[in-house]
């Protein structure tokens, strides 16, 4: 039987740690809005380059010095994984969620006979990955103390994923991030970077009038501009997703920690004025057992 | 008068959209004039400015520092790298930039040529801000 002074200790304790987590959903909820208008502001850009990437891609696509960025090595041994996750933790389950997504896919391409080399962003995926595939990975990139990220940032991860691809270090690559589908749900994805997934550039096609562009200069140096750009968007489309997603994530999280202390508090304090009211009855119950004796 | 759809997007936010007379883009081979009815187009941009042209006035002038545009009959997309309104450009950031795309320039001698050439389009695209920049 805890004594009247532990208890009140641990209800003082869990009323701070339920002020700490108020503010912490406050703080994520706030955050989250910016994140998403963020997001929001990132798709026209994105929708747009697609379009263009569509007919573009398939004028390209066919000819056998198309671009590696387009449509890879040729071959299909090593795989590149950019695992993005956040930095910070205190989020629920979002963090283990893409790592744990990520594992399955190393475990599912080892299977297949292939290499697998991770390269990964956010600092709490690196720590979650490193414990089970110390070499598969080959860098980490964090955006640690970072206010919001911008365009630069996702640049730096494309530029890096370029460098590789050029140095041949890998074959094909994807993306794996958390996809934010709603503040609640977030599903961890993988996306195809490398080859290019050309977006319906088919149905283009078929409609005719859309596919007699001019191009100026070629084609071939419209597109060497284009895909790393595109790529660079792609990476910053997931960024966003993922800073997002974090944010919601955390919002939950920070909201049942809010409730859960909330429940705990009452149950404490229950114990604490029964324990608090035993303790008179037995002292009353001495007093008088004493005054009788008498 | 005719008028199409102009928009300008930038990776990080829709800049504008609204219908305009005539729009002139710094094309990578040469300034561009697009009116309504232009035939469809892909081209690549260089660093210059993107002048818009409303009721037969320059209504707005843009600083774009790359990119790339769409062009159809109805509609012309910029897809910038980078883009501020002329009027906000700063000197010292656009001399600031100059410098570092020089010294880029000169560690980039011993690089093969795509990288050079790359060099090269962030000098010229800083100078044509600079450009910008005085001008307004």
């Amino acid at each position: 039987m805890p004594s009247l002074k532990d208890l009140r200790g641990r209800i003082n304790s869990v009323k701070s740690t339920r002020k700490i987590t108020q503010a912490m959903k406050m703080v994520a909820a706030a955050k989250l809005r910016r994140a998403q208008s963020q997001a929001e502001q990132a798709r026209p850009y994105a929708e747009r380059m697609e379009r263009m990437l569509a007919s573009l891609g398939a004028s390209v696509a066919g000819s056998p010095d198309a671009p590696k960025l387009l449509v890879g090595t040729g071959q299909d041994k090593v795989h590149l994984l950019v695992v993005i996750t956040a930095d910070r933790g205190l989020a629920g389950p979002f963090n283990t969620n893409v790592g744990r997504f990520a594992r399955a896919r190393i475990r599912a391409l080892e299977a297949e006979g292939k290499t697998v080399k991770v390269l990964s962003v956010g600092r709490k995926g690196a720590a979650y990955l490193k414990r089970e595939f110390p070499r598969h990975i080959v860098g980490e990139i964090s955006f640690m103390g970072k206010k919001r990220i911008g365009f630069e940032d996702a640049q730096e991860v494309a530029d890096r994923i370029t460098a590789m691809l050029e140095a041949g270090e890998f074959d094909a690559c994807s993306l794996i991030y958390n996809r934010f589908q709603s503040v609640i749900t977030q599903i961890a994805t993988e996306q195809r970077l490398i080859p290019a997934p050309l977006p319906e550039a088919k149905s283009e096609a078929a409609n005719g009038a859309q596919a007699l562009y001019e191009y100026e200069p070629a084609e071939e140096q419209i597109l060497a501009t284009l895909l790393p750009r595109n790529l660079a968007i792609q990476v910053y489309r997931a960024l966003l997703e993922n800073n997002a997603g974090f944010y919601g994530s955390q919002m939950n999280a920070m909201d049942n920690a809010t409730r859960n202390a909330g429940e705990m508090i009452n149950k404490l304090t229950l114990n604490y004025n029964r324990t608090r009211q035993a303790n008179i009855t037995k002292e009353l119950i001495e007093i008088i057992s004493g005054a009788e004796a008498v | 008068m005719a008028t199409f759809q102009l928009e300008l997007v930038s990776p990080e936010k829709l800049l504008l959209s609204r219908p305009v007379d005539m729009a002139v883009l710094p094309a990578a081979e040469g300034e561009m004039g697009v009116l309504p009815g232009h035939a469809p187009m892909i081209v690549a941009l260089r660093g210059g400015t993107i002048t818009v042209t409303e009721n037969g006035q320059v209504t707005d002038r843009l600083f774009v520092a790359g990119g790339f545009a769409e062009i159809t009959p109805e509609r012309c997309t910029v897809l910038a790298d980078e883009a501020t309104p002329v009027a906000s450009l700063s000197r010292a950031t656009a001399e600031a930039r100059i410098r570092e795309a020089e010294a880029a320039y000169t560690a980039a001698t011993t690089e093969p040529e795509e990288k050079r050439e790359a060099a090269m389009a962030r000098l010229l695209s800083a100078r044509a801000m600079l450009q910008a920049a005085e001008a307004a």
